[in-house]
């Protein structure tokens, strides 16, 4: 693949213009893909609304794109993209194609939480209470994230972490936390837990700039807080004792690494609920895309945000006026995407 | 004094395999570590070269205490090669060879001309430059061990640590690597202290021997002090004699028989 040095006075980068080139296109065609899904709502719209709606104050369109379709396209492509960053980061670290934040606990975690307090407080998040709907399920998936990521990342860690084991672990790990998500439906009340379900197939139903702030500040945070990391990062795809040899600090190196993965997988959760498949997808797509050795980082979460919401976009189209949670559509498309990889990696 | 080991105490968890070492390497010697499996020579190497810490005792390089230096400062004075390192699928020559300038980059500065001339001069050294752009797995063994020793020359240290470089090469390759290990040396007055097996190519390529048996170092010299029928017995149980090489006049071990193995 070619590099091109870019050297101006002290600096020195290398770039790749495959990958900038990809990634460029990947945001152009996001942004289609984002209209496209604001033309879909009670009132339809053509493209020519849509875009005059977003930019032009004055349009009767404006209100509408605004406050309900705009956040909503904005939450699918940021989960999109902060669920491929974090699945980039993770298969980076573990040396492994199939890692990914559900092998970090983070996103059954998340699922147990969240359909813990659905149960346990019945009605209380339905249509009555707008605040704690809003509210209360993002922060008790976020509570769940991290929470399922110390469960994973503390069992894992042995004088050290090893990426093989941490994805055993994590496997282990997220069994578990399915059975007892699978337990608390079983006993729950049935409205409840059928709200609980649209919300653990991952749902971009209803979300609004509540939903896009905390992920655009965590994006905003992490993504170059990684990408400063990202050397460190082709560094830790070697042996541990190469690692070392080469003047990385590997722990805290791998920990800083898989805290940020974890936080954006958590944020993204939240907002949305555990989306599938699109951390474990993207990065891999991204990395065949730009045919480099590891998932590039910022063309993985382009690639994310694409996946999302080209996801969305079916499963709201497919079964019109009936729309489906974009969870279901991505884990339709992916699931025979995993199996491709697993059989690949069997040759 | 370039690198020291002052009371040691060396292990993996409760198994300690040094008990209280001292080691010296001057400046601008080779030097190797011979003794047989399991006595401790690697887990030597790995505490000398900073990856593994010790129980007990201090590191010393340059006279300070090396786990006082921070880690990417120890990287640009200290070059390892551990044994039998593993590389990530489809990497070429070129990208491993990069990574050996890790230690220099910033973020702002990530690759230099300074670092694109090291990787040049280190294919170079190795006779690697046409086989760059090649995946590594495609290479032979001796191939990717020169490919690996290029790795740590481009990390650009006058102190070099290399672990068994010569396993699973054949003859030829072993000789070729520590050929280049002796052209290093001689050419740039590179410190290297390495691990081997082969105790011929050792008396032969090596300034200094250190001879280790269960932790502890027997003696230490230049070959021909260490490698004595005596010691042959004491540290390797061998019953053997020794002769001049007749190609290099350095000690060339003919073996017998293992003492646990009497004369029928």
């Amino acid at each position: 693949m070619t590099i091109l040095p870019l050297r101006v006075g002290g600096l020195a980068w290398q770039v790749r213009p495959r990958g900038v080139v990809l990634t460029l296109t990947g945001v152009v065609l996001l942004a289609l893909l984002m209209a496209l899904n604001m033309r879909i709502g009670d009132l339809p719209m053509t493209l020519a609304d849509v875009v005059t709606g977003t930019f032009d104050a004055a349009s009767p369109a404006h209100f509408v794109i605004m406050e309900l379709r705009l956040p909503r396209a904005l939450t699918g492509a940021l989960v999109g993209a902060a669920l491929a960053l974090s699945g980039a980061i993770i298969q980076s670290i573990a040396r492994n194609p199939l890692a990914s934040p559900e092998i970090l606990g983070v996103t059954t975690g998340a699922s147990v939480t969240v359909v813990a307090g659905v149960v346990a407080s019945g009605s209380a998040y339905g249509g009555v209470s707008g605040l704690l709907s809003s509210l209360g399920i993002p922060a008790l998936a976020l509570l769940g994230g991290l929470l399922g990521a110390a469960v994973v990342y503390g069992l894992a860690w042995r004088r050290g972490l090893d990426g093989y084991r941490l994805v055993l672990v994590g496997i282990g790990v997220a069994a578990v936390f399915t059975n007892v998500k699978f337990w608390l439906l079983t006993v729950g009340d049935v409205n409840d837990t059928s709200r609980a379900m649209v919300w653990i197939s991952g749902s971009l139903n209803g979300r609004g700039w509540e939903h896009v702030t905390p992920t655009a500040l965590a994006l905003v945070v992490l993504v170059p807080l990684t990408l400063l990391g990202t050397r460190s990062l082709d560094a830790l795809r070697f042996g541990d004792d190469t690692v070392t040899a080469l003047g990385v600090r590997m722990n805290p190196a791998r920990a800083l690494m898989i805290l940020a993965a974890v936080l954006l997988a958590a944020v993204a959760t939240a907002s949305a609920g555990p989306i599938a498949f699109v951390a474990l997808a993207s990065p891999q797509i991204a990395l065949r895309l730009t045919r480099s050795g590891r998932p590039p980082l910022l063309c993985s979460a382009v690639v994310g945000g694409v996946l999302t919401t080209a996801a969305d976009l079916i499963a709201r189209t497919v079964f019109s006026p009936i729309e489906l949670p974009v969870g279901i559509v991505t884990a339709v498309l992916g699931a025979p995407y995993l199996i491709h990889l697993i059989w690949r990696s069997r040759k | 004094m370039r690198l020291q080991a002052a009371g040691v105490k060396l292990g993996y968890g409760d198994r300690l395999i040094v008990d209280g070492l001292d080691l010296g390497i001057e400046a601008g010697t080779v030097t190797t570590i011979i003794g047989p499996n399991g006595c401790g020579k690697s887990t030597l190497l790995r505490a000398l070269g900073r990856l593994l810490k010790p129980q007990g005792g201090e590191v010393l390089l340059d006279g300070k205490r090396i786990d006082r230096i921070p880690t990417r400062e120890v990287a640009k004075i200290l070059g390892m090669l551990p044994q039998a390192p593993t590389a990530p699928e489809g990497l070429t020559v070129a990208d491993l060879v990069a990574r050996g300038r890790h230690p220099h980059q910033t973020w702002y500065r990530q690759w230099s001309s300074d670092d694109e001339g090291a990787v040049a001069a280190a294919l170079d050294m190795t006779g690697l430059a046409d086989l760059a752009e090649r995946p590594l797995d495609e290479l032979s063994g001796g191939q990717r061990q020169r490919a690996w020793i290029s790795m740590a020359l481009a990390q650009g240290t006058d102190l070099l640590l290399l672990d068994e470089p010569t396993t699973f090469l054949d003859l030829a390759h072993q000789v070729e690597v520590l050929e280049l290990v002796r052209h290093l040396h001689e050419e740039a007055g590179r410190t290297v202290v390495m691990v081997l097996h082969d105790l011929n190519l050792a008396a032969r390529y090596a300034d200094r021997l250190v001879a280790m048996r269960a932790g502890r170092v027997i003696a230490s010299g230049t070959p021909h002090e260490v490698l004595t029928e005596d010691l042959l017995r004491e540290v390797f149980e061998l019953d053997a004699k020794i002769i001049a090489d007749p190609v290099a006049g350095t000690p060339l071990v003919v073996p017998i028989r293992p003492l646990s193995h009497p004369a029928p």
